[in-house]
């Protein structure tokens, strides 16, 4: 009986436990969208003041709120760190055209 | 000895002064009447077998074929609509009795080679397309899209009236001017949007190069046709329009149209065309 009562004790500790995990996993899913939109709209907002935005940068944007809004945040997280990537590698272009533009200059 | 030592002091003290008071030359210091020099020479030596004032045509001028398209297209050019449409607009008055003739030197008659111009009060580059918006503001009318039929309209009719005189763009002494001609000049060659395309690399890298169905057009005289219409578009575009375009093609978010990058845009490209004549309207696939 003290064995039952002790498999139970276990059997229902986990299952809070795995309850439990998944419910933070979810939050979390949701704030880690939260965390990589912000990250992601701050880059194209940098590139933006660099006047060098990108269309594919807003898409996927898009994207990801679309995704979020439809409760999807691993796609929503996925969309927004592409967008990251995007926004950065045109504050990138940006920053290294500054000098580069000139080696098609026609002389 | 020792005042030969100081002597050679004196004198490397002195040199070293005079080196430091001549003020620094870059050696990139913009220089537009060779940049438009080097510039045309770059075009007729890639298309050796036109003349300058060919390049005006774009795309029809860079084969036989499409030469023959455009004179045929020109018995019954698809412009002649907004052409019809921007001489009746430009000569209806406003609502204030005053009309766009009151706005423009000679009455806006064959002054469209001498747009863009560099504004010294404003000290900014001045477009055809934003001063017509300006001229409307004036007389309590609401200004037109810039990207529109209207536009295009008007803009037609005026270079309709400057066909065949040669573009007379000045860059004024006046610092604020060739920084605004350097400035049209960054934007012209520097990459953007994630094809990492400037406009140089269709238009001066490769032009009469095919572009999926398109041929591309040399960037000496593109802006002297415009506006244009385009089969592509099924209607008239500005020079607006055309920037606008460009950039969301090569994936790059378009500004607004006017903002200052693209009026110094233009008017580095229409210096850059000085002496071809303007061929507007005009008609491209």
């Amino acid at each position: 009986m003290k064995n039952v009562m002790r498999a139970s004790i276990i059997s229902l500790s986990s299952a809070l436990l795995i309850a439990s995990a998944i419910s933070t996993l979810a939050a979390g899913s949701e704030a880690d969208f939260k965390a990589a939109y912000s990250a992601a709209e701050a880059a194209n907002k940098e590139a933006g003041a660099l006047r060098n935005q990108w269309t594919v940068t807003a898409a996927a944007l898009a994207d990801a709120k679309k995704a979020a809004d439809a409760g999807n945040f691993d796609e929503a997280v996925a969309s927004s760190k592409e967008a990251e990537a995007l926004a950065k590698a045109s504050i990138f272009q940006a920053t290294s055209e500054k000098e580069a533009w000139k080696a098609l200059e026609i002389r | 000895m020792r005042s030969a030592i100081h002597f050679a002091s004196a004198a490397l003290a002195l040199a070293v002064l005079a080196f430091a008071a001549v003020p620094p030359v870059a050696a990139d210091a913009p220089d537009p009447v060779a940049d438009a020099k080097a510039f045309q020479k770059y075009f007729a030596q890639k298309f050796p077998k036109l003349k300058l004032q060919d390049f005006v045509n774009g795309p029809y001028s860079m084969n036989e074929d499409m030469h023959r398209q455009w004179e045929e297209k020109e018995q019954f050019p698809p412009y002649e609509f907004s052409l019809d449409m921007g001489k009746e607009m430009f000569s209806k008055p406003f609502k204030n009795g005053k009309s766009y003739a009151d706005c423009f030197p000679n009455q806006g008659i064959g002054i469209r080679q001498n747009y863009p111009y560099f504004d010294e009060k404003e000290g900014k580059v001045v477009t055809l397309e934003l001063a017509l918006n300006r001229c409307r503001e004036t007389n309590g009318e609401a200004p037109f899209s810039y990207v529109k039929d209207e536009m295009a309209a008007l803009t037609a009719y005026m270079a309709f009236t400057s066909r065949g005189k040669p573009f007379d763009i000045k860059i004024p002494a006046d610092p604020r001017a060739l920084e605004a001609y350097q400035n049209g000049k960054r934007y012209f060659y520097t990459r953007r949007g994630q094809l990492n395309f400037s406009c140089a690399t269709c238009h001066v890298q490769s032009p009469g190069e095919r572009i999926r169905a398109e041929v591309l057009a040399p960037a000496l005289g593109i802006l002297n046709a415009m506006p244009i219409y385009r089969s592509e578009w099924s209607g008239m575009g500005t020079i607006s329009r055309r920037f606008a375009t460009c950039n969301s093609q090569i994936r790059g978010v378009p500004l607004n149209p006017q903002d200052d990058e693209y009026r110094d845009l233009e008017y580095y490209l229409s210096y850059v065309s000085n002496g071809l004549p303007i061929s507007g309207p005009g008609a491209r696939p």
